[in-house]
């Protein structure tokens, strides 16, 4: 039996198992994914955000305001892309120059340091190409740009280096209460744990309503983006968004820490839980709202369109509680979940803690190194480098400048890539400007030498997503 | 690491060209820096005839082709480097390159021709919605994977743009056992060669459908189908939408010159072309880094590349020999009347001898019927030529005496357009 | 008399030939730019043939594959059954540029040749 068992693979999982694992025990994260950060963690807008927004007294605003707090010396203790570069909450002429202030009130009051209003010049000066409409903005300089995968990873590899045990592919389909804890039918067989936690993004309404009679609806809310070329880097300086109007929240844009700029998102409600699909509509959206606050933004310099699905709880709030006994709900976690997950992290560790009475974990090591990117290297050290290890000295991916040496690391971590978006999330190889056109077939081959399995075994990301289907002629 | 006058940047056809009539107009030190495991470049897939007509006067494959041209290379003995990326080049010629055995390393050349190719416009810039499942492919990367590898990305094939390498792998797939089931054009032409509709989709009884884009891509793991519409006025038009089971969609959409390199270098590009800004001698704003081939400016045929990467050879050799005083005078070409683009952008008539002629390549924006070709230096017509036909999907190529810019080497520029015949 | 339009798939011109036929026999072709394409309307409308192109399997090669050709072009009836028969071929590395793959592939009297050299791995 084991002690914990996580279910999902998210930002909030994997946060949850990385405090969890500073403890003693027998800690399980299983997801139906074939990897970490394949829901709601892996499409999103990738900041941190300062903590204004959620309304003061809310569990949101006050984890969203420590998650901002911790999330500077974890980005350091396990080697991520963070960038502290602020944000902008931009209001146009014919806004309500109250509305402003009232976000600003909120925010000192959830605690967020350093907010004030810029006006107009001073705005200017800060974004030079801000719409001519803009009039004022909300400047939280403490809002900083994440790389999601990359905060995920890291968690999850650290849990990992901790004891923690991630099963991927399994899919829990049923729940019920036995003699000191739970069992989980899943999709590979039974498990038991003593504790729970329900940190399954958009289906944790499943879960959570197979313990709860309180019914909790989750509707996935899909997100529409734009990803823009690096050449389009430095346009925006810092997150923008826009001051919500009557018709809605508006969409932002954003420089990522890897110096593409991301457009978005929309919100619209789904019911299919799986469809991360975007529509003409949604991102037609997009084109005409961004214009509010930025102006002649280079759309046509987009490398890919994608969408995300928040997991909307109809009641907008995070469900963070022990609902049945042992049965730990970290439900709801939409935005600003990432900007909270060190935070929901901390809390959720602690409520099991406090269940279990677990003892410390003196072999805890809160410390990760990530891939090593040799373009960071000097040019003696990258040689030294390429002389030990000849693999880093073979590019693969062209449009990101990756190496075979930096591939190798992604497989082989724990826990590591096993497909081409698995490879993709942890190197960037793909996620440049051709989109893996080059690179994909060389990065199958290197999956499938490292991992021993067929060529034709490697998937796009995981399931059923196979790239090769057969050989020349084999049904004629 | 030895120093070489001349570093060849890309080892496919427009690199194996140049390198060869560089070596030929008397340079010796010649590298050619090839990221790939065998030189020849997209040739090496490109396994279908017609190659090589106006080169050799016979019809060869893509890797026939690229194989007269390595021999010839070898021959001369003329060094090249396989499995080499080039990271970096500097405005001053440096070019930091790595691979696995050099490690990485820094060559000062006195030229450079930039022969990277282009690569394939690939969905992201295309903005189709719908899910991102496996599937989806670029033509180009499905034509490597069936041609080199023998592997069959799909069975059930939508291909969406119908530039030749769409056409080309609408025919292999079928032939290797696969079902084509359309291909869609959103332009109400095609992007590609007439004999290539013919022999690719005509024989195989595979429809063409122009002014149709794909407007949803359907399939979690794996394309399970797409929809297909109408356009008008580059909208999908309500109503048209046709629903197509495919496992496999091929985007043939268009090709982008590779420039991260040039521009990298500061070299200013052409927003048109994606490509380098060049005067007649194929010379970027950077004097000595020359360009030819599909990084300047994506051609129809690769003979055309060879031609061309020929002369950049010629050219680089000329500076490297020559020294590179630049004369000052530029008359530039003004493309107008359904003319894109034209490289050169620029000639130098001080560069010029009254025997030499000047090769402007160039294509329209609509397919056009009856008219001339003309150029003008100011108000005199110094060039024309009739032309039954002309459509996007070819590159038209005309040559300028020499004698007659000489003459009207004190006009504002020159004009290309084209006339009503 | 009849009046036919074809694409003349000689070179990448593609000329658009307008060709009169007399019952089965041609007797008029223009439209086309070379001999060539005379020669292809004639062709094209009593004998057609293609250049086919393919792949056949490899083994001890540095890809699994190699690139091939029919010699010459094959009447447009055969292309299915050639590459039919390619499909049961497997030639050991290395395989040279030119080299005959089959000798007379669907009884055409061509031979199947490989475009590209593989060496040995």
């Amino acid at each position: 039996m084991y002690d914990v068992i996580i279910i999902g693979a998210g930002v909030s999982g994997c946060a949850i198992a990385r405090e969890l694992s500073r403890c003693k025990g027998n800690f399980l994260v299983v997801e139906r994914e074939e990897d970490v950060c394949c829901g709601t963690s892996k499409a999103n807008s990738a900041i941190v955000h300062a903590g204004y927004d959620a309304p003061q007294g809310t569990l949101m605003a006050s984890l969203n305001v420590q998650g901002s707090r911790m999330m500077p010396k974890l980005a350091q203790e396990l080697d991520f892309h963070y960038q502290n570069i602020g944000s902008l909450v931009v209001m146009t002429k014919d806004q309500d120059p109250a509305d402003l202030q009232r976000l600003y009130e909120n925010g000192l009051a959830n605690g967020v340091e350093n907010l004030r209003i810029v006006e107009q010049e001073e705005l200017r000066q800060m974004e030079p190409h801000i719409a001519p409409d803009a009039v004022a903005a909300l400047y939280a300089p403490t809002a900083a740009i994440v790389c999601p995968f990359g905060l995920t990873y890291a968690l999850a590899e650290n849990a990992a280096k901790n004891g923690v045990v991630f099963q991927f592919d399994t899919e829990v389909t049923g729940i019920e209460a036995v003699q000191g804890g739970w069992k989980l039918t899943t999709s590979k067989g039974t498990l038991e744990t003593k504790v729970v936690v329900n940190a399954a993004g958009v289906y944790a309404d499943q879960l959570h309503n197979m313990v709860s009679d309180d019914q909790m609806t989750i509707v996935p809310r899909r997100g529409d983006y734009f990803l823009l070329d690096r050449t389009c880097q430095g346009y925006v300086n810092h997150t923008i968004f826009q001051l919500p109007t009557k018709l809605g929240k508006g969409v932002l844009v954003t420089p990522t820490v890897h110096g593409n700029t991301i457009v978005g998102p929309t919100a619209i409600d789904t019911e299919d839980k799986d469809c991360t699909a975007t529509t003409q509509q949604g991102l037609d959206q997009i084109r005409s709202k961004v214009n509010l606050s930025v102006k002649d933004l280079p759309l046509s310099q987009t490398i890919t369109s994608f969408a995300g699905l928040r997991a909307h709880d109809t009641r907008h709030r995070f469900t963070i509680e022990e609902t049945a006994p042992g049965f730990v709900d970290c439900a709801g976690i939409e935005s600003p979940g990432l900007s909270c997950s060190p935070a929901i992290g901390v809390m959720v560790a602690d409520m099991i803690n406090h269940i279990l009475h677990l003892q410390e974990n003196p072999n805890f090591d809160g410390t990760r190194k990530g891939i090593l990117d040799p373009k960071v290297l000097s040019f003696e050290d990258r040689s030294k480098l390429i002389a030990e290890n000849p693999a880093y000295g073979t590019v693969v991916c062209r449009c990101e400048t990756i190496t075979e040496g930096e591939i190798i690391d992604a497989i082989h971590r724990t826990p590591g890539a096993r497909s081409i978006d698995g490879v993709k999330r942890r190197t960037r190889a793909g996620m440049g400007r051709c989109q893996g056109g080059f690179c994909s077939p060389k990065v199958m081959e290197i999956i499938a030498r490292e991992l021993n399995i067929p060529f034709r075994e490697v998937t796009k990301s995981g399931g059923k997503s196979k790239l090769i289907v057969g050989t020349n002629k084999d049904q004629l | 690491m030895k120093p070489y006058d001349l570093v060849i940047i890309g080892g496919g056809p427009a690199g194996l060209a140049a390198a060869v009539s560089a070596r030929n107009a008397g340079i010796r030190d010649i590298l050619i820096l090839e990221r790939d495991a065998e030189l020849g470049g997209i040739l090496n897939q490109c396994i279908h005839n017609g190659f090589g007509l106006h080169t050799f006067k016979e019809e060869l494959t893509g890797p026939e082709y690229a194989s007269r041209f390595i021999a010839q290379v070898q021959e001369l003995g003329i060094d090249y480097k396989l499995n080499t990326m080039v990271l970096d080049l500097a405005k001053d010629k440096t070019v930091t390159a790595m691979n696995r055995t050099d490690g990485l390393f820094q060559l000062h050349p006195k030229a450079v021709i930039l022969a990277m190719g282009c690569r394939e416009r690939p969905r992201g810039a295309l903005n189709i919605p719908g899910t991102r499942p496996a599937g989806i492919y670029t033509a180009g990367t499905a034509q490597r994977l069936v041609n080199m590898e023998g592997l069959l990305p799909g069975r059930k094939v939508v291909i969406l743009g119908s530039g030749d390498i769409g056409l080309i792998m609408a025919r292999r797939m079928t032939l290797e056992g696969a079902e084509v089931k359309v291909v869609a054009e959103l332009m109400p032409y095609s992007g590609g060669l007439k004999r290539n509709i013919v022999q690719c989709l005509d024989d195989f009884g595979i429809p063409l459908k122009l002014s149709h884009t794909v407007i949803d891509i359907q399939g979690k793991d794996r394309v399970e189908g797409i929809t297909l519409a109408r356009v008008e006025q580059g909208k999908p038009v309500p109503g048209t939408e046709e629903f197509y089971e495919c496992d496999t969609l091929l985007l043939s959409c268009g090709l982008i010159p590779e420039n991260e390199l040039s521009r990298g270098a500061g070299v200013n590009l052409n927003p048109v072309t994606k490509g380098p800004t060049v005067n007649e001698s194929l010379e970027t704003s950077i004097p000595g880094v020359f360009a030819a081939g599909n990084v300047l400016h994506v051609h129809d045929l690769v003979d055309y590349v060879s031609e061309e990467a020929a002369a950049a050879g010629v050219h680089a050799a000329d500076f490297i020999l020559k020294g590179g005083e630049s004369p000052a005078q530029a008359l530039a070409i003004h493309c107008q009347g359904g003319v894109r683009y034209s490289v050169p952008v620029s000639v130098r008539p001080d560069c010029l001898t009254a025997d030499d002629s000047v090769t402007i390549r160039f294509r329209v924006d609509n397919i056009y019927k009856n008219q001339r070709i003309a150029v003008y230096a100011g108000e005199n017509r110094i060039f024309s030529k009739k032309r039954n036909v002309l459509a996007p999907g070819e590159m038209e190529t005309i040559h300028l005496k020499a004698a007659s810019i000489l003459e009207n080497r004190d006009a504002a520029g020159l004009i290309l357009k084209l006339e009503d015949a | 008399m009849k009046t036919l339009n074809l694409t003349c798939i000689g070179c990448p011109l593609g000329c658009q030939l307008t060709v009169e036929m007399d019952g089965k026999e041609v007797v008029g072709v223009s439209g086309n730019t070379c001999k060539n394409g005379e020669k292809y309307a004639h062709k094209e409308l009593t004998n057609p043939t293609r250049i086919v192109t393919s792949t056949v399997r490899v083994t001890g090669g540095t890809l699994p594959v190699v690139s091939v050709k029919t010699a010459s072009d094959i009447p447009k009836g055969k292309i299915n059954q050639c590459v039919t028969e390619l499909k049961e071929v497997q030639i050991p590395a290395p395989v040279i540029i030119g080299q005959t793959i089959i000798a007379d592939v669907a009884h055409t009297g061509i031979s199947v040749i490989a475009t590209k050299n593989i060496p040995k791995k």
